[in-house]
């Protein structure tokens, strides 16, 4: 009886959940692959099912952050994928016009472009969010309808491919014996951390997706946070667009970053950040995000079918929403009986239960 | 005029002005958007009049190459009035094709038997999600994001391939014609106009019509008035979901194959038509009148620019995207007028 309520309090932990649902996957693919585990170390670097379920998730990581912090303002970012479109086409279309692809500073600047038109779109999306006040699925659609197409005027309909072997590091190269996108999306993990948990940033983003108005009123300027996420969830997406055009060598405006935004969101949400905005887990995004590219690897290793993919996917964006939900959590529990007791507290009160504990947690750890 | 000269001398808040009037309309942005149309069609005249652009048959093709957005935005318009929102659109219309193509050459049905089936189908998920939505309060998004994956997902588990359809009774069915003096319409065109006669009485003229509107301008309120929201929510996705069947129909009759990548995105065009055609995200107010136009005008873009010749396709993804904004912008203006 001594474990019970700790293990009650584990259970409760917004992080439990995920990760358990994370655990649950990776241990699924044992029986199929029995060397699931297993590292192995070719040519000075590292090789495994485990760093490459990091390495293709790492856009999905940083593009599913920067979405969190969006979220938390109670809004969305639906031109993630645009964005991702039209960073790479305007990097690769600039290092393909250069003479010596290779040369560093010509690297830097086509990524320095890429990422500026990414901010460009961050700001576009805040300024129509904040000042103009329209709601951000409207707002940010404009962009994921209209980003395609510049991202296809930029490479004019081409599929724009590069040589250059600096910009190839940043998606597929090597540092360290690992892959150097995992220590992208590490430093850029670290810094949001950092900026939103050791400063009152990240209470004030909570605050403006607990109630804008209320925020303005205490003195906070939520017309300037919102801004600031727009543009760094755009500024994310665009590290990702870097990653994965530099990943195929290539810029691809009609399929780079295709439905990521989909997927970002569904990383987010599993990751227990509400929809509703005012509060937030950075931690639980990143898991959420691994879990979604560990159920891609998984369907791909115990031999299903691959076009069963999405049906899964559905299953589980299901699934995991329908245990979010306090109604139906009420319903099933309090009326299935579900030890009685603990089912008709909920039903009573599934609102507290949901919100209040892991609210005040989430402001502690990260 | 008297009254109109008389209000400077004495200005009263209450009664607005003539300028304020015009902009607090509802119907302005209906008539922005067929204003717009008009416009874009003269210009078509005026620059392609030698490439018999003014030819009739030119403008009933509009309504022949775009039954199927004009059906599914209808549908659209239903969700989008009712303060909701319906991602799973494209992907329902794909599952069609890929559905009733199937059912015809895979396993040799009629199609007479196979039609009722795939709209039972499509409006069975959109009742599903309606359901999920209105019993569980989970945001409308998400359900119909999961609607997405799951309806793209099961085009995938019938067949990876697309499959063409080559019985006889659906290629006749496609091409036959009715013909109106010089020029024809499709089956598609005729079956995309009488939904759509069929929705402006639904929201219009019944009670059903009312509710959507009322649950769309303030559900709270139409809670309190003792309104029965629940089966209204689910009746507006089940519609939804029958829209995107039907208009999954029709696109197979369009192009006579079932493809598990067809009417991918399909959603944004319907929503960005709704939108253009003057209804309001946050629900409450518009015209599925709107919806038509708003369809008609992305057509128009997209005949523009064969006619033109030169410029790519993607133009039309850059067009739309600026209408899109141009109208939004619009709506705010008006909307932040009648509050103040």
């Amino acid at each position: 009886m001594t474990t019970t309520p700790r293990w009650r309090e584990l259970t409760r932990h917004h992080l439990f959940w995920p990760v358990a649902v994370l655990v649950l996957l990776l241990l699924v693919n044992v029986p199929f692959t029995p060397d699931f585990f297993s590292v192995k170390m070719t040519d000075g670097h590292l090789y495994g099912s485990l760093v490459s379920i990091v390495l293709f998730g790492s856009p999905l990581i940083l593009v599913a952050v920067g979405m969190t912090l969006v979220i938390a303002t109670g809004g969305i970012d639906l031109s993630v994928g645009a964005v991702v479109a039209i960073t790479g086409a305007l990097s690769c279309s600039y290092l393909s016009d250069q003479a010596d692809q290779a040369a560093v500073s010509g690297v830097l600047l086509a990524m320095g472009l890429g990422l500026l038109a990414a901010v460009v779109c961050g700001l576009w999306n805040g300024f129509l969010v904040a000042r103009m006040g329209i709601q951000p699925i409207i707002a940010t659609l404009i962009i994921m309808v209209a980003g395609r197409g510049v991202a296809q005027l930029i490479t004019d309909g081409q599929i724009i491919t590069v040589n250059s072997e600096p910009y190839k590091l940043i998606g597929g190269g090597y540092w360290l014996t690992l892959p150097f996108s995992i220590f992208v999306v590490a430093a850029v993990v670290a810094v949001t951390v950092a900026l939103t948990r050791r400063t009152a940033l990240g209470l004030l983003v909570e605050s403006v997706g607990g109630n804008a108005e209320a925020s303005r009123l205490v003195g906070i300027r939520s017309r300037r946070i919102k801004i600031m996420v727009y543009v760094f969830c755009a500024l994310c997406a665009g590290i990702a667009g870097l990653m994965i055009s530099s990943n195929t060598s290539a810029a691809d405006g009609n399929n780079a970053g295709l439905w990521i935004e989909l997927d970002a969101i569904l990383a987010v949400v599993i990751g227990g950040t509400s929809l509703l905005g005012g509060r937030f887990s950075i931690g639980g995004t990143v898991v959420g995000a691994l879990v979604i590219q560990t159920l891609t690897t998984t369907i791909y290793t115990i031999g299903v079918p691959t076009q069963t993919n999405l049906v899964f996917k559905a299953a589980v964006v299901i699934i995991v929403c329908l245990m979010q939900s306090p109604k139906f959590r009420a319903k099933v529990f309090g009326a299935g009986g579900f030890g009685g007791k603990r089912g008709a507290k909920q039903a009573e009160a599934p609102a507290d239960t949901a919100a209040t504990p892991e609210t005040v947690r989430t402001m502690e750890v990260s | 005029m008297t009254t109109t000269t008389r209000k400077p001398a004495a200005p009263d808040s209450r009664t607005p002005s003539g300028a304020a009037r015009v902009l607090g309309d509802r119907r302005l942005p209906v008539l922005v958007t067929a204003g717009l149309f008009l416009v874009m069609y003269a210009v078509g005249l005026s620059r392609y009049q030698n490439y018999g652009f003014a030819e009739t048959q030119v403008f009933l093709n509009l309504f022949i190459d775009n039954s199927y957005l004009l059906v599914a935005a209808v549908g659209a318009t239903f969700v989008i009035l009712s303060g909701g929102i319906d991602l799973s659109v494209g992907s329902v219309i794909g599952f069609t094709t890929m559905f009733t193509a199937w059912l015809v050459e895979r396993q040799g049905l009629p199609i007479v038997v196979v039609i009722p089936m795939a709209l039972a189908v499509g409006a069975f998920g959109g009742y599903l999600m309606g359901y999920v939505i209105q019993n569980f309060e989970i945001q409308p998004f998400i359900v119909t994001l999961a609607g997405l994956f799951l309806f793209r997902g099961l085009c995938l588990v019938i067949s990876k391939e697309s499959i063409s359809i080559g019985d006889s009774s659906v290629s006749s069915m496609a091409q036959a014609q009715v013909s109106l003096g010089g020029a024809f319409l499709s089956i598609g065109a005729i079956v995309a106009l009488v939904v759509l006669a069929a929705a402006f009485y639904v929201l219009h003229y019944t009670r059903f019509g009312r509710r959507v509107y009322a649950i769309g301008g303030n559900e709270q309120s139409a809670l309190l008035m003792g309104l029965p929201q629940g089966g209204t929510k689910i009746a507006v996705y089940t519609m939804s979901g029958f829209c995107s069947a039907l208009a999954g129909l029709l696109f197979t009759l369009y192009i006579q194959s079932g493809d598990p990548l067809h009417a991918t995105g399909l959603e944004l065009d319907a929503i960005a038509a709704v939108v253009i055609g003057g209804t309001l995200l946050t629900g409450g107010s518009g015209y599925v009148v709107g919806t038509l136009f708003g369809v008609l005008v992305l057509g128009l873009i997209k005949s523009l620019i064969q006619f033109e010749g030169t410029l790519s396709s993607w133009w039309t993804k850059i067009a739309t995207g600026v209408l899109l904004c141009a109208f939004i912008l619009i709506q705010r203006t008006m909307t932040s007028r009648r509050k103040a």
